[in-house]
């Protein structure tokens, strides 16, 4: 099968994780979107270390995974403390950092 | 003997230290201290002067090195003194009538709380002279120059408290201070034309340039001598001037600083030789001084107005002399230096009547002062002839000369400007015998005067802060006062026929300042006679209309020449709208321009960057999502512009 | 090794900063006795360096050189030339009568306030500004001079806004957003001056590859740096464009008047007799020495800047209605003289500008003190509050008129001599503009004599009438300052006879010399 293909649905994915970041409110679905970017950055990363033949791309998937796993965990305490404080998971209603 | 020289000017200083440093333990002493060492700084004079009369003519310059001044690069000035005959002259007029005025002052500034002070800044006023006709480079003339002005100033406003007498003294000085600025840019070509502006190598060498950079610094130093004689355009500042104390006006304001242009103008005689066109101003300027300062001088009412006018007249006979070039340089000493014998006997004397008048200066309020003030009314008549130019007085000899040199000037330009000087002649008398009648004969207007107009003019501050309003008695002045007044009339009758007699002051200038007999078209006979003609004309005049009619205590309307004149011929005025009102609105208008348009584009700029930022600030909402679109489209446009790159 | 002496007299005034704030809040008159005792001892250690100075000797001398920054090539270099000790001799000089003039200025409005710091504040703040002036002085490295020029700002900062005038007309609260106006005017002008200084110091050392202005100074001159004639003209505007906001000159003049007027009198003195220095200092050791070239051909534009601020400032000073005011547009008038001396391009001129900086410091400080004085007597600025102080206070008003007289440049007073030098060494070149800068004496005797005559003659006005004379504290401050202004203005040859080698060097690095006159009379 060609690679390039694993490169479309790489780009698809990506295509719709940030399209569901754009566009829904709820920060669980928001934050589900961005795993799915990670992901489809990763399937890249793996596509072209099979199109060059090197392991390069391999081992920064690896890196993206583990700074997936901590950006959840920094992510999903930050989603459960807003919750707890405003009864809401909807990112508009924290916009209390603006000047 | 050189080192002397230096001593002239030291005591006069120390003086002036002392008396101003030394604070109110001074105040018992004070003004004899001041007094001793002006006398002391004569003195000195007179050994020098004895000194030079026992030289050859040739070898009678000496000069004395004190220390470097200012060394950069090719600029040099020195502290260096030069003493010559012309130097001499004006050393033994400054102190000789100096002392004499410091002893007049003990008498009439007796009754004033800052007399010490007073005597302090006579003395800096002496140092400063000293300083200006001793110097031997133009650069230290101007310290001299500056300081006489600063004295003058200290002395003009001396009675501070009064608005007008500061005003005067500001005026003078700024006015003073348009001529320094001549001085300065002479000094300036000097220094680019001949790498030096000492006497010497300025004056040597004037042939080694173009007759125009010679007509540029004689036509600057005219400038400076206009502001510091009192010159039209620049004399606007003399009669104000009369706000000081009278034995200033008498010194500072008569006798010897405003005679200083005169003695720049001699002492450049070299410069002016060789630039025709300078010296053209300089008799021009001369002409039309001494009409104008005797015109003045007749609608003046107030005495030492009056006199101010007759000084500025004079000295336009002074400047006019010293602009015919060597025909007329010695004469232009002499007659200052009778002029100054005379004049400071007039201003004496119009302090010793103001003294007994309970300072007043009207002389609408004079009359019949001659019973009670003999000595006064006789130094003061003696001063009277001698300046209008009575026969065998000193005055007579001095002026007479000036005008016979102004014919000598040949063509029409002699016409002119001799016919000036007879005119002139002609209004010194009338305007001086109405000054003596008005003083000192006629019915005796003082008595029973009703309350003061409130127009009257009033110089003298005393009498308006006491408040008294009484009749006065009028009463002779002290011995202290009378005895200068003596010797400086004696000074007017016998001066002028002692330096003629032999031609005695042209032999002792002559090696300074070269002398050269012009061709005249009239005979010196002819001259005198046209002199005395005018003269007579002038004092009939003047008994026709203040002699035989009782003068009215207020002034008449007069005619619109009178009106003029009793404005100095509107070149306050002048001033007033053009310099004054001009300027004040140019400074205000300079204040808002600065607060508004260059602080306005520094505020403006700033205000622009506090706008910016806030448009930029709404960027930021808060919106999580919104931060999100911008950072996909900002990667989205990083994309595309790698991908145009690559396609270009 | 031979003692560090250029580096001690900066570390002098730094330390007793140091040891003056660490004074405890109730000891206030200790701190103000420990402040002047290091500005004396300072003093001292810089009529040292006077001393040591020879005038014939190598151009930089007492030189100390350690590496500090070596990947940068910055080095710490400091050494002084004739200009240079002339001006740290006349910091070292000023600051002690700074110090004793703003005795009171600082003190607690309600006495027995135990915890009043201010006090210790304000004398290690003058304390600092003095090391940071006097290591600007002595540093030949264009980095290190750079840090301690933009360090001044701090302490300078603090000084305006933080100490003013007790009595305000509009009130205390109106008197402290005026200062902080003032404080960031101040501020702002500078850094932003000092941001194109920083721009062109990296660009000097991208160009050169190191900050040592003797070397750079060097290869230029022997032509193994060669520069592109645009290069060189940018990296002199960024450099000049700083001195000229600091010295400061047409248009970028407003500062000056605002923090002067905001500050006490005696902050008033450090900024225009010192801080400023920097400025005017700066361009004749670093604008000529390293862009020899981009500077004569700057000179025109900057010649009638320079112009335009000695009469524009003159005539702005005579339509001041604020004394302090008043006296800032007339130092603006005289920055234009100093600036246009050097730019002259002549020993004259160039000279004179040196012997200017040092004269109007001493100019400046009397008739700016003594104004302090009495302001702090009427609590007003405004100079129609004043009138007939004369009779009341004659010493103050004798010592305000010396003063006056010395701004107007009176001969026989120290400014006249560097003023008249100024004015013949731009006439040699430029006649036009020499005589159009005459007309600054006619308007500065109308503006000085216009304060004089407005503030201490006529009539005494029932508000100055218990006026007191000066106190022995301030006579010791003016006196001395007027001993010194008629002594150089008689006999400033010892001076002269310093900064003359020093600018003839600088007049060599910009390939000029005199012009010649027309005759050779002198010879």
């Amino acid at each position: 099968m060609n690679p390039v293909n694993y490169l479309y649905l790489a780009a698809l994915l990506f295509t719709i994780g940030a399209t569901g970041v754009l566009i829904r409110r709820n920060a669980i679905v928001v934050f589900m979107c961005i795993e799915l970017m990670l992901n489809a950055c990763n399937l890249a990363f793996v596509t072209f270390s099979r199109m060059h033949g090197n392991l390069d791309g391999q081992i920064i998937a690896f890196f993206t995974m583990v700074v997936a796993a901590a950006e959840v965990v920094v992510g999903l305490a930050i989603i459960v403390s807003l919750f707890r404080t405003r009864h809401s998971a909807s990112v508009d209603d924290a916009s209390l950092m603006k000047l | 003997m050189e080192n002397l020289i230096a001593l002239l000017i030291a005591a006069p200083l120390l003086g002036a230290a002392v008396l101003l440093a030394g604070g109110r333990r001074l105040d018992r002493v004070g003004h004899w201290i001041g007094t001793l060492l002006s006398a002391a700084s004569f003195v000195f004079g007179l050994i020098l002067f004895a000194d030079l009369l026992g030289k050859n003519a040739e070898h009678r310059t000496l000069t004395q090195h004190l220390w470097t001044w200012i060394p950069v690069g090719g600029f040099q000035a020195d502290v260096t003194f030069r003493l010559d005959q012309l130097s001499m002259t004006f050393v033994l007029l400054i102190t000789g009538v100096g002392s004499l005025i410091h002893l007049y002052s003990v008498g009439y500034m007796e009754h004033d709380e800052r007399r010490r002070r007073f005597f302090g800044y006579l003395n800096l006023f002496l140092a400063a002279m000293l300083l200006l006709v001793l110097a031997d480079n133009y650069l230290l003339l101007y310290v001299g120059w500056e300081g006489v002005g600063l004295a003058s100033y200290l002395l003009i406003g001396f009675w501070q408290h009064k608005p007008s007498a500061a005003t005067a003294a500001k005026k003078a000085f700024l006015v003073n201070r348009v001529g320094d600025m001549g001085l300065s840019i002479a000094i300036m070509l000097m220094f680019t034309t001949f790498g030096s502006f000492a006497f010497g190598p300025v004056l040597g060498h004037t042939g080694d340039t173009s007759e125009g950079k010679l007509t540029a610094i004689g036509l600057m130093l005219l400038l400076a001598a206009c502001g510091k004689s009192a010159q039209v355009p620049l004399q606007s500042w003399l009669g104000d001037a009369m706000e000081g104390p009278t034995p200033v006006s008498a010194l500072i304001h008569a006798a010897t600083m405003v005679t200083a242009g005169v003695y720049l103008i001699v002492r450049s005689g070299a410069i002016f030789n060789a630039a025709p066109d300078a010296q053209l101003a300089v008799t021009v300027v001369g002409a039309v001084t001494l009409l104008f300062g005797a015109i003045v001088g007749c609608a003046k009412d107030d005495i030492k107005k009056a006199l101010a006018g007759s000084t500025m007249s004079q000295i336009g006979y002074m400047v006019l002399a010293a602009g015919l070039g060597p025909i007329g340089y010695v004469f232009a000493i002499m007659h200052l230096v009778t002029h100054g014998f005379f004049k400071a006997g007039l201003f004496l004397g119009a302090g010793s009547v103001m003294h007994g008048m309970n300072d007043e200066v009207d002389m609408r309020r004079y009359g019949g002062l001659r019973k009670y003030m003999p000595v006064t009314f006789i130094t003061f008549g003696l001063g009277y002839l001698a300046i209008i130019g009575f026969p065998g007085l000193s005055g007579f000899f001095s002026k007479d000369k000036i005008i016979e040199a102004a014919f000598a000037k040949g063509g029409t330009e002699g016409w002119i400007l001799g016919g000036a000087a007879l005119l002139g002649a002609a209004i010194t008398a009338f305007y001086m015998t109405r000054v003596m009648l008005m003083t000192f004969f006629g019915e005796e207007r003082w008595r029973n005067q009703p309350t003061r107009s409130p127009e009257a003019p009033s110089a003298e501050p005393a009498a308006e802060t006491r408040g008294e309003h009484t009749e006065p008695h009028p009463h002779e002045s002290p011995k202290v006062m009378t005895i200068p007044m003596i010797v400086l009339a004696v000074g007017s009758v016998f001066g002028g026929a002692f330096f003629s007699i032999g031609d005695r002051f042209l032999n002792w200038l002559e090696p300074v300042t070269g002398h050269s007999e012009g061709d005249s078209p009239l005979s010196a006979a002819t001259v005198t006679g046209a002199t005395m003609v005018c003269l007579v004309i002038g004092v009939a005049i003047a008994w026709a209309q203040y002699g035989r009619k009782p003068v009215p205590a207020v002034a008449p309307r007069g005619s619109l020449l009178t009106r003029a004149a009793r404005r100095d011929l509107l070149q306050d005025d002048f001033n007033h709208v053009v310099l004054v009102r001009g300027g004040e609105h140019l400074t205000r208008s300079l204040v808002y321009v600065d607060h508004t348009l260059v602080d306005g584009v520094v505020n403006g700029t700033a205000a622009g960057f506090g706008g910016m930022s806030g448009r930029l600030r709404r960027l930021q909402n808060g919106f999580v999502r919104s931060y999100a679109v911008s950072m996909f489209g900002g990667a989205a446009l990083l994309v595309a512009a790698t991908l145009l790159m690559r396609a270009v | 090794m031979s003692f560090p002496l250029l580096t001690a007299t900066a570390a002098l005034p730094a330390l007793g900063a140091v040891a003056t704030a660490a004074v405890p809040a109730a000891r206030r008159t200790a701190a103000k006795w420990l402040a002047l005792a290091a500005s004396l001892a300072t003093l001292a250690l810089a009529i040292t360096v006077l001393v040591r100075f020879d005038p014939d000797g190598a151009r930089y001398q007492l030189t100390e050189s350690h590496p500090w920054i070596a990947d940068f090539g910055v080095r710490y270099e400091l050494g002084v030339d004739g200009i240079a000790v002339a001006l740290i001799a006349l910091t070292a000089l000023l600051i002690p009568f700074i110090v004793l003039a703003g005795w009171h200025d600082a003190d607690p409005l309600e006495t027995g306030s135990r915890r009043w710091r201010p006090t210790q504040g304000f004398f290690a703040l003058i304390l600092a500004v003095e090391a940071m002036v006097i290591i600007s002085f002595e540093a030949t490295d264009v980095f290190v001079f750079y840090i301690f020029f933009e360090a001044m700002l701090i302490p300078m900062y603090f000084l305006i806004g933080g100490f003013g005038d007790r009595a305000h007309e509009h009130g205390e609260e109106a008197a402290a957003t005026q200062r902080s106006y003032a404080a960031v005017k101040f501020l702002l002008y500078n850094l932003v001056g000092g941001l194109l200084m920083l721009a062109a110091v990296i660009g000097l050392y991208v160009v050169a590859g190191n900050f040592s202005l003797q070397e750079i100074a060097e290869a230029r001159a022997n032509g193994s740096l060669h520069m592109a004639t645009s290069t060189e003209r940018w990296l002199f505007l960024g450099f000049f464009f700083a001195f000229a906001v600091k010295a400061p000159l047409w248009p970028l003049h407003t500062w000056l008047p605002n923090a002067m007027q905001e500050s006490t009198a005696p902050v008033a003195v450090l900024i225009t007799a010192v801080v400023d220095k920097v400025g005017t200092f700066a361009m004749l050791r670093f604008c000529l020495q390293l862009f020899p070239e981009a500077s004569k051909w700057a000179t025109p534009v900057i010649l009638v800047l320079a112009l335009i601020s000695i009469v524009y400032g003159a005539l702005l000073a005579v339509g001041q209605r604020d004394i302090k005011r008043l006296v800032a547009y007339a130092s603006i008038s005289h920055f234009g003289f100093i600036v246009m001396g050097i730019f002259a391009m002549t020993s004259q001129g160039q000279s004179g500008a040196t012997l200017y900086m040092v004269n109007h410091g001493i100019s400046t400080a009397a008739l700016m003190l003594v104004a302090g004085f009495l302001i702090s007597r009427r609590g007003s600025r405004l100079i129609a509050d004043y009138g007939g102080v004369q009779k009341v206070a004659p010493v103050l008003a004798g010592t305000f008129l010396i003063g006056g007289l010395a701004t107007l440049s009176l001969p026989g007073l120290a400014p006249f001599v560097s003023e008249f030098l100024v004015l013949v060494g731009t006439f040699t070149r430029y006649p036009a503009i020499g005589i159009i800068a005459t007309f600054g004496i006619v308007l500065a005797a109308l503006y000085v004599l216009v304060l004089y005559q407005r503030t201490m003659t006529g009539p005494v006005k029932p508000e100055v009438s218990a006026m007191p004379d000066l106190r022995a504290r301030e006579l010791v401050v003016v006196a001395p300052l007027i001993v010194l202004l008629i002594l150089l203005g008689v006999y400033p040859k010892p001076v002269t006879d310093i900064v003359n080698p020093a600018v003839k060097q600088t007049m060599s690095d910009v390939h000029q010399t005199d012009p010649k006159p027309e005759v050779e009379a002198a010879k």
